[in-house]
């Protein structure tokens, strides 16, 4: 498997893109080059498994090393492992179903879709490049796409929106940038190179001052609290696709950043400040929770709502216990998965109903009821049923969580166990008021979705159960990779 | 006698172009069309034959000396002064005295091309009196135009001025160590107070011409006044002159007093990113506002100069080429829409997208590219500038550096949703572009996105910088 693809199918989708003139078929195009996208990831995570299977212990596999910028050691080094084939393999799940719902875009429709790629194509080659510079530049590619997108085909106060939501996660990457570079001049062999940094070993002195650095600067990305305001004026001023790949995909980024990067590089960091990365998640958990209650918009409820749920992510880090990384990034397919649908479903229900606000709404299930049945699924996923991704993914974050035996970490566990409670009122709430009880008039002959809405829904349903129903395809994925970082972890005590 | 010809190549083919250009004029033969394409293909001529023929070494006794990388910093100004030929085609087909100005242009590049060679106080004082004096004429071309006057008023003066503090500070510093050659300094300086009086004075001189804040205080003016392709060669071409040559005379000259000048640096980049930024913010005339965006640039040029290592003046002389072209561009377009519509203002620019698309393109990248933002060039000319300036380990100073990219992202997006976002119902007309300044600006939107893509451009001037 040439991890280069992953790189190039999105570079020439987009150039294409910009070289069609007709907007039918720069959606063809589009939905071609994801299709593309969806196979090469599901072939890079057939070969990942063969490889495993074929006991492949090497950490990081189908390495590939092109020299950048020699003079700064700078080299495209791309590899994966299990955590990122997850992260891929979400990333192409959402972005084909962005592709489909965006479908309906009229206004400069050769744009979007070129923004839309070139977003994806960041978090690509955000996720398999073992350099920190070069993962730190597609980690930027994939910020000045948002402000565009939500500037010019959002809503509401999209202008306030874009410009808070890209100052603030360039604010972050301001963070990682000078952290990343206190990294690179700690060594005294100069390299960006993730692979050899986490054979050395940083100074402490180095990691106890910068792993903060890294770590908020990732953590803005991933709504750490108190960075984490720019989520629901961002999701909320997002067209449907951009809120999908804002809520699927860039939050995944964060996470991803603070455990590939800054724990991984940084163990004494992280251990240092474990304690604190759990109380500003478990505020976050909770925080959310609470906020959502009162939200009356379907979207602000999505958009806090993934407050709540990325600081399960965080949690699942913060707790630096093999399972509870697991669950963590269990829980960043899952959400990615799962907010992404629920955008979607949203963005299904305003174009027909021209609101998002609840309380207008009723009765839904009658006149739409593929859209409102996907509603009642999402939810229930959200809520942590059984049989759905969300269940998974939190409990095995509390199951990593509970391992510890100290009071402080079991307090902290049952504090975001509570949130579930909480999560179960909104989304009950939500779901019931959008789909049951009368119908409003003008809602009577409402068409129910489209062709490819309904192949966008079913595409991450389908991820949805899939891990909800048997999980272990994607557990032993992560698990050794998790392995690695605790050992890492595990070796500092 | 060979020598001679060689090493002064590029001065010497630029003086026959003046006198050219001259002859052209007092003949009084080629109408403004030929003559400005004319002028472009000797431009471009003499832009290749910078490439070639090159070799270290030095004359006079070594008031005048070269090498590979000096050579290459006068292709980066002769480039930039093609570029400057063929973006603002539609200002000069209207004006009379095309000649004159290119003849100015050019005695303004011969200054800088010496001052970038000299190694002698002396010649490094007429030199750049010879890369100022022109400009100052320049600033006033638009003849009818009293803000022009008054920008040209303000250009002299300001330049007498610093040219006053100069010219103190060699004096001083021949009075102190008894010589003005750039070899024997180093060995005299042994930090006494009126050496570093002295430094001072150059280092303030040099602040002038660089428009550190707080000297800062010409540059938004006569930008604002001259035309633009005169703003544009100011901005761009003797910045990134005077900028190669600070950065040969602390490394060089002043290295014993290098205690001394990296607090200074660092002290004025902090002041120099955060007031550009801060004025930036709230200018509405575009040429005000990439004044002061580019005085925020300086600021971060001399992040990178703080340095003082190979990867200082590689990663400074990287920075010149990438903010060269994303500067021009952005003055070209602001040119392209001045000159046919007279509108300067960033509010004006609301609804472009509409109507120009591929203005507004080229605009977004260029602003993107100054703001640092992948993949554009920017992105990499800034970072290998913080980083370098990282290397001494001073990390709260890249943390200011690094957070003053953010404020600088935020005036850069402000144009950019004027013109993507923002909605107007009588936007700028649809913009008729000459084909050469078509030309030019799409090879700036090439050079933004591929310059930092192509790594051996920067390798390059890493092999030569060492």
């Amino acid at each position: 498997m040439n991890l280069l693809l992953l790189i190039l199918i999105p570079l020439f989708t987009a150039v294409a893109v910009l070289l069609t003139r007709n907007n039918q078929q720069v959606k063809w195009i589009s939905l071609t080059g994801a299709s593309i996208q969806l196979i090469a990831a599901i072939v890079l995570f057939i070969a990942y498994r063969a490889e495993v299977a074929a006991g492949n212990t090497a950490q990081m596999l189908f390495q590939q090393q092109y020299n950048w910028f020699p003079s700064w050691h700078i080299s495209l080094h791309l590899g994966v492992d299990g955590i990122s084939v997850a992260m891929i393999l979400l990333t192409a799940f959402v972005v084909i179903a962005g592709v489909l719902v965006s479908w309906n875009v009229e206004k400069m429709t050769k744009e979007f879709y070129f923004l839309l790629i070139l977003l994806s194509l960041g978090a690509y080659g955000f996720f398999i490049s073992l350099d920190l510079f070069v993962l730190f530049f597609f980690l930027e590619i994939a910020v000045i796409p948002k402000y565009l997108l939500i500037g010019i085909w959002g809503s509401g106060k999209k202008e306030y929106s874009a410009n808070k939501l890209a100052l603030m996660l360039m604010g972050g990457s301001a963070l990682v940038l000078v952290g990343l570079m206190a990294v690179y001049f700690s060594m005294p062999e100069r390299t960006f190179d993730l692979l050899q940094l986490s054979q050395l070993h940083i100074p402490i002195a180095t990691q106890k001052i910068f792993f903060p650095l890294l770590f908020v600067g990732f953590g803005v990305f991933t709504a750490l609290f108190p960075f984490h305001t720019w989520v629901p004026d961002g999701h909320s001023s997002a067209p449907t696709a951009g809120s999908m790949f804002l809520a699927g995909i860039s939050m995944k980024l964060g996470g991803y950043g603070c455990l590939r990067v800054a724990t991984y590089i940084m163990p004494d960091g992280a251990k240092e400040y474990a304690n604190i990365i759990i109380i500003l998640s478990t505020i976050a958990i909770l925080y959310g929770a609470f906020a959502t209650m009162m939200q009356k918009d379907l979207k602000y409820i999505n958009a806090y709502s993934s407050v709540s749920h990325c600081g399960f992510v965080l949690l699942g880090i913060g707790m630096l216990t093999k399972v509870s990384i697991t669950g963590a990034v269990m829980q960043m397919v899952s959400h990615g998965l799962m907010t992404a649908l629920f955008f979607a479903v949203i963005g299904m229900i305003y174009e027909r109903t021209h609101t998002r606000q609840v309380d207008e709404m009723g009765g839904l299930l009658k006149v739409m009821p593929f859209t409102i049945s996907v509603l009642f699924i999402v939810g229930l996923c959200s809520l942590g049923l059984p049989g759905l991704s969300g269940f998974v993914a939190e409990m095995t974050v509390f199951m990593g969580s509970w391992e510890h035996t100290d009071s402080f970490h079991r307090i902290a566990t049952i504090l975001a166990c509570m949130s579930i409670v909480v999560t179960a009122v909104y989304i009950l709430r939500a779901v019931s008021k959008t789909a049951m009880g009368p119908i409003k008039a003008s809602y009577s002959n409402l068409t129910d979705a489209t062709w490819n809405e309904k192949a966008a829904a079913i595409i991450l349903l389908a991820g949805i159960i899939a891990i909800g129903v048997a999980p272990s395809w994607l557990t032993d994925l992560i698990k050794p990779a998790a392995e690695i970082i605790i050992q890492k972890i595990v070796a500092v005590k | 006698m060979n020598d001679y010809l060689i090493l002064m190549k590029s001065e010497l083919i630029i003086t026959i172009i003046i006198f050219l250009l001259l002859g052209i004029k007092l003949s009084n033969k080629l109408k403004n069309d030929a003559l400005l394409l004319f002028i472009q293909i000797i431009l471009l001529l003499n832009l290749i034959a910078g490439f070639f023929f090159n070799k270290d070494g030095s004359l006079f006794d070594g008031m005048f000396h070269t090498t590979a990388l000096i050579a290459l910093q006068k292709s980066i100004l002769n480039a930039g002064v093609y570029l400057i030929s063929l973006l603002f085609a539609g200002w000069y087909k209207k004006t009379e005295h095309l000649s004159e100005f290119f003849i100015l242009i050019l005695s303004a590049l011969l200054g800088m091309d010496l001052l970038i060679s000299s190694g002698n106080f002396l010649m490094f004082f007429l030199s750049l009196e010879l890369a100022t004096i022109p400009i100052a004429a320049l600033t006033n071309f638009d003849l009818e135009k009293k803000i022009s006057s008054e920008a040209a008023m303000k250009m002299i003066l300001s330049s007498a001025f610093s040219s006053g503090i100069l010219l103190f500070g060699i004096s001083l510093i021949y009075g102190a160590t008894g010589s003005i050659n750039f070899e024997a300094l180093p060995a005299l300086l042994n930090g006494s107070p009126i050496q570093i009086m002295a430094f001072v004075f150059l280092f303030t001189a040099f602040a002038f011409k660089l428009s550190i804040v707080p000297f800062h205080l010409w540059t938004a003016d006569v930008y604002e006044g001259a035309p633009i392709a005169v703003t544009s060669f100011l901005s761009v071409i003797s910045k990134a002159a005077i900028a190669f040559v600070f950065i040969s005379t602390l490394y060089k000259v002043f290295l014993p007093l290098e205690h001394i000048w990296y607090i200074m640096i660092m002290g004025l980049s902090v002041a120099t990113m955060i007031l550009g930024n801060l004025f930036a913010l709230r200018q509405q005339n575009i040429k005000r506002f990439l004044a002061f965006s580019s005085i925020a640039q300086v600021g971060f040029i001399l992040v990178g100069i703080s340095s003082n290592s190979g990867a200082g003046i590689s990663s400074v002389v990287y920075f010149t080429i990438v903010y060269m072209i994303s500067n021009l561009a952005a003055f070209g377009v602001a040119a392209a829409i001045s000159s046919q519509t007279g509108k300067e203002k960033i509010d004006e620019y609301k609804g472009l997208y509409k109507t120009n698309p591929l203005l507004s393109w080229i605009l977004a990248l260029a602003l993107f590219s100054l703001a640092g933002i992948p993949p554009t060039a920017g992105f990499f000319g800034k970072l290998f500038l913080l980083t370098a300036g990282a290397a001494k380990g001073n990390y709260v100073f890249i943390l200011i550096a690094a957070l003053n990219m953010i404020v600088s992202l935020y005036y850069y997006l402000r144009v950019v949703r004027s013109v993507f976002i923002e909605k107007n119902e009588q936007p700028i007309e649809k913009i008729e572009l000459l084909p050469s300044v078509k030309f030019a600006l799409i090879l700036c939107a090439a050079g933004i996105v591929l310059v930092g893509l192509l790594s051996w451009i920067y390798d390059y001037i890493q092999i030569l910088s060492q």
